[in-house]
């Protein structure tokens, strides 16, 4: 859609409102990856509350809103394989990388630092490579 | 307290994700598909949420968290195996189902049995990270 751009924008706007909420108020770094992460792996346990309770916002929220506004179309493959394989790597790589999207992406390129411009370079040309090949060679995808 | 604005930003940062569109799995994969039809908005949305992150970053400077404790270090220099290994990972699952830690979550309630999957195997992923990440870097040193 030709507006696609205005609402990214503007939600972008938000995600760095909510990184900047949690950095200002409680001292942390919005990364998604890490607060997961945290609990799955028992590191994060001293503060297991306050990662739970981010969790219980990012799932709740958007809960509440699809159940108001209507759920908004996620095209989610049905592709089994796919989906476990792909949580696997998500999984693994964000936690050997020690960030993901967010935490890497928005709290670390906009502190301009050198590991999170890296590691946005890398992700997004293996991700690039990976719809290439699985979708216009193979055609899994 | 902690626990009470850590949902909010969880709740703002979900809030985000889905005016942004990047609950969308199509969007993301379109953004990677540099030779289908591609989608620039993720641009946008990183865009969108880099510049308050930068202003919140320029107001960690001579203060300390609103809640107490300390504002993160500043970023590690090195940049190591892990960084660049987890990266490409991540980047290849993200690629493959068009979902990260954040956005997953924040779809969990209206991705139906295929988010549950991904973000389960998401977790097996992180579980099964640290010895990874510690074979790596030792490799490295």
């Amino acid at each position: 859609m030709e507006q696609d751009w205005v609402y990214g924008l503007l939600g972008g706007g938000v995600i760095g409102l909510a990184g900047a909420i949690y950095l200002l108020i409680n001292g942390r770094i919005m990364g998604a990856s890490g607060i997961v992460g945290g609990l799955v792996d028992g590191s994060g346990r001293n503060d297991g509350g306050e990662r739970l309770a981010f969790l219980v916002g990012l799932v709740g929220v958007p809960a509440v809103l699809a159940l108001v506004f209507g759920a908004p179309e996620t095209n989610i493959t049905g592709n089994w394989a796919v989906l476990i394989a792909a949580g696997l790597l998500v999984g693994v790589g964000t936690r050997v990388a020690n960030g993901c999207t967010s935490g890497h992406g928005v709290c670390g390129i906009s502190r301009l630092s050198l590991r999170g411009i890296v590691a946005t370079v890398f992700y997004i040309g293996a991700g690039g490579l990976t719809v290439v090949l699985f979708r216009h060679i193979l055609g899994v995808i | 307290m902690r626990r009470l604005f850590a949902a909010l930003a969880g709740g703002v940062f979900g809030t985000g994700l889905m005016v942004s569109g990047m609950v969308d799995t199509a969007k993301v994969r379109g953004w990677l598909d540099i030779f289908g039809a591609w989608d620039p908005t993720l641009a946008f949305v990183m865009g969108g949420a880099i510049a308050p992150m930068a202003v919140a970053w320029f107001f960690t400077r001579g203060r300390t968290p609103r809640l107490g404790g300390s504002f993160p270090p500043p970023p590690e220099q090195r940049l190591g195996r892990p960084l660049i290994v987890g990266s490409v990972l991540f980047g290849m699952g993200w690629g493959l189902a068009g979902l990260c830690p954040g956005p997953a979550l924040a779809s969990a309630s209206f991705n139906g049995a295929q988010g549950l999957v991904f973000l389960a195997a998401m977790a097996l992923g992180m579980y099964a990270a640290p010895p990874v990440r510690a074979r790596l870097s030792e490799t490295h040193a």
